[in-house]
């Protein structure tokens, strides 16, 4: 068997596949966070949560419904995103005159809230949710074998985070969304309707955390902790990138998934912190993030 | 940062006259409370509010006081329950030698994180504090001396400076009484010292404390470590009661329930954390039974907070009798 640096290059690839796919989660996750924050200046705690409901909707639609998973692609976004709409009119949307944190300690209540009464219902184990069949399967690389499921979801992943990208930094709504964020008493005054857009775009965010868990959902088990822990490794994620630019809470997120996975090669017993080393490492020496800006 | 508390604090007392008499008051109350109420309540539960008392104390010294919002006060309550528990259990320290060996160890930590916090503010900051102390809990998980999902049992309390056995209650509740109102008598002298007053004027204008010439970066570093020990005084004594250290206490749903108590309490208030944690572990002594509920009132209870409900329990009364608490 071949081997690069005494690790044989199965399990080097195996990992590095691994790593990729938590990545594809962390981008997905990150962006949404940037985007929420860009515009609603709060750190979405509940984001964790929305995921895990995004996976369990998915696995409810499936269960109860007979709902398959393209279905639930296009459903759970909008179901969850649609819940989050609703949370932004009726309690977020109180808060934007008050400090920041209380924005920060709203979501985590409700992050608290979504994860005990899925607990509750549907205990602490975890469901299983079956790959769609026309992604069963895996093909041969020639230096590994690669689950079509796993390439689908780094594809999509890099889809998405890349059209919210363009959507962003080069259409004209984006220009909207962009100049809200700097000043938007100007932006209103221009008859632009800010609050409608801030309602939407933490809509639009949540909705990401959706489909993320619509897409976890054939991967990790189904349930109710799956979001809790992930969420803290975004958060690491997002201080290491900045929340400042888009691209930049992409790039990290893939490549912090990367060196996740590395690390699960080389050093197993510090794969569980390798991240929150770097977020240090970071803070020492940029302390606005490798693409963000002081403010 | 200055509209999170605002609204709960008022101007301390600088006058030379001392303490407000109102305080004098509910502070002999709140001591009487916990004097006599062994008489009627299982002493270990009341060891059990004293100790979560005084942490989340330290933790409103941080955010009620200094502006400063830690998602990762777990950590140090961890820290210094697991030093604590392996100074008096493998190494055979005595109480009082293990609990301040804890909590310069949790200093130490506090130190260490405040180090890298605070060179971010509001939002970063909780951010960067929840991820130091999920490292931390990971090390914790790993490590092999905390015992991982077993964490260490059987900890000896056992004799105060080798002479008074600290086996029974009769004997611990003082201790721990004690350790309470000295921990809380040092965050009320800590809150009413000129370093208090500065740190009260970096919560509300950070940039104007830097013009009038204060290292801000020092006082908040200052501030986290003193923050830091005292939680790991309360998380060290916490583990001598228990006799037991374990995974919980340095998980992050503990540094959301300290966030929720203060919260409830009333930030920036002096007995806000003690009624706060009082009321909060009450609330899991009787929904212990039912599971997931304690997690879902929890997150009630904040959604309640936040949106009607900001003064908390203690800001509440004060703002009806005008008077700080």
């Amino acid at each position: 068997m071949t081997e690069i640096f005494g690790v044989p290059t199965q399990a080097l690839f195996g990992q590095l596949l691994i790593g990729l796919i938590n990545g594809s989660f962390y981008a997905l996750l990150s962006l949404g966070l940037a985007v929420i924050f860009g515009l609603l200046n709060i750190i979405n705690f509940a984001h964790g949560a929305q995921y895990m409901m995004g996976a369990f909707v998915a696995y409810l639609l499936a269960n109860l419904l007979g709902v398959g998973y393209w279905w639930a692609l296009l459903l759970v976004p909008l179901i969850v995103g649609a819940s989050g709409v609703v949370i932004e009119r009726l309690m977020l949307s109180k808060l934007y005159k008050l400090d920041h944190l209380y924005g920060l300690l709203l979501t985590f209540g409700l992050a608290l809230i979504i994860q005990g009464l899925f607990r509750h219902y549907y205990g602490s184990s975890g469901q299983p949710y079956p790959i769609p069949q026309e992604l069963t399967g895996a093909r041969n690389l020639g230096f590994m074998f690669l689950p079509n499921y796993r390439a689908w979801v780094i594809v999509v992943s890099v889809v998405v985070c890349l059209s919210t990208w363009y959507v962003i930094e080069r259409t004209k709504l984006g220009s909207y969304l962009r100049a809200a964020t700097e000043n938007p008493q100007l932006v209103q005054a221009f008859g632009i309707n800010v609050p409608r857009m801030i309602t939407l775009t933490y809509g639009f965010g949540v909705a990401l955390a959706a489909l993320a868990g619509v897409m976890a959902a054939p991967i990790y088990q189904v349930s109710p902790q799956m979001g809790a822990d992930l969420i803290i490794v975004v958060f690491a994620v997002v201080v290491i990138g900045g929340m400042g630019s888009i691209l930049g809470a992409i790039l990290t997120g893939f490549g912090l998934g990367l060196i996740e996975g590395l690390t699960k090669v080389f050093y197993p017993e510090a794969s569980n912190t390798v991240i929150f080393v770097i977020m240090a490492i970071v803070l020492l020496l940029k302390p606005a993030g490798l693409f963000g800006t002081e403010k | 940062m200055s509209a999170i508390v605002s609204s709960t604090t008022h101007q301390a007392h600088t006058r030379s006259g001392g303490v407000p008499r109102h305080q004098i008051v509910a502070f002999v109350l709140m001591v009487a409370f916990f004097a006599i109420a062994p008489a009627a309540i299982y002493p270990i539960f009341l060891m059990k509010v004293m100790c979560f008392a005084l942490f989340a104390c330290a933790f409103n010294l941080l955010l009620g006081f200094g502006g400063l919002l830690s998602f990762g006060h777990a950590m140090f309550l961890g820290t210094a329950g697991y030093t604590a528990a392996h100074a008096a259990k493998v190494w055979g320290f005595t109480p009082e030698l293990a609990i301040l060996f804890a909590t310069g160890c949790a200093a130490l930590l506090g130190w260490l994180v405040g180090l890298l916090a605070i060179r971010r503010q509001g939002i970063y900051f909780a951010m960067i504090t929840l991820a130091l102390a999920q490292m931390v809990y990971f090390f914790y998980l790993q490590a092999p001396f905390t015992g991982g999902e077993d964490g260490i049992q059987a900890v000896p309390r056992g004799k105060l400076l080798g002479l008074i056995d600290l086996g029974t209650a009769s004997t611990m509740y003082p201790f721990v009484f004690a350790i309470f109102i000295f921990g809380f008598l040092l965050i009320w002298r800590i809150v009413h010292s000129p370093f208090g007053q500065v740190l009260k004027a970096i919560r509300e204008n950070e940039p104007r404390a830097v013009s009038l010439g204060y290292d801000t970066d020092r006082y908040k570093l200052i501030a986290f470590v003193l923050s830091a020990a005292i939680a790991g005084l309360a998380g060290a004594t916490k583990s001598l009661v228990f006799q037991l250290a374990s995974l919980t206490d340095a998980h992050w749903s503990m540094s959301g329930e300290v966030v929720l108590m203060t919260l409830l309490g009333g930030m920036g208030t002096i007995f806000g954390p003690v009624v706060g944690a009082a009321i909060i572990i009450t609330m899991q002594n009787y929904l212990a039974q039912l599971g997931a509920w304690v997690t879902i009132v929890q997150g009630l209870i904040f959604v309640i907070c936040v949106m009607a409900f900001r003064r908390g329990v203690v800001g509440e009364i004060a703002n009806l009798i005008k008077k700080p608490l």
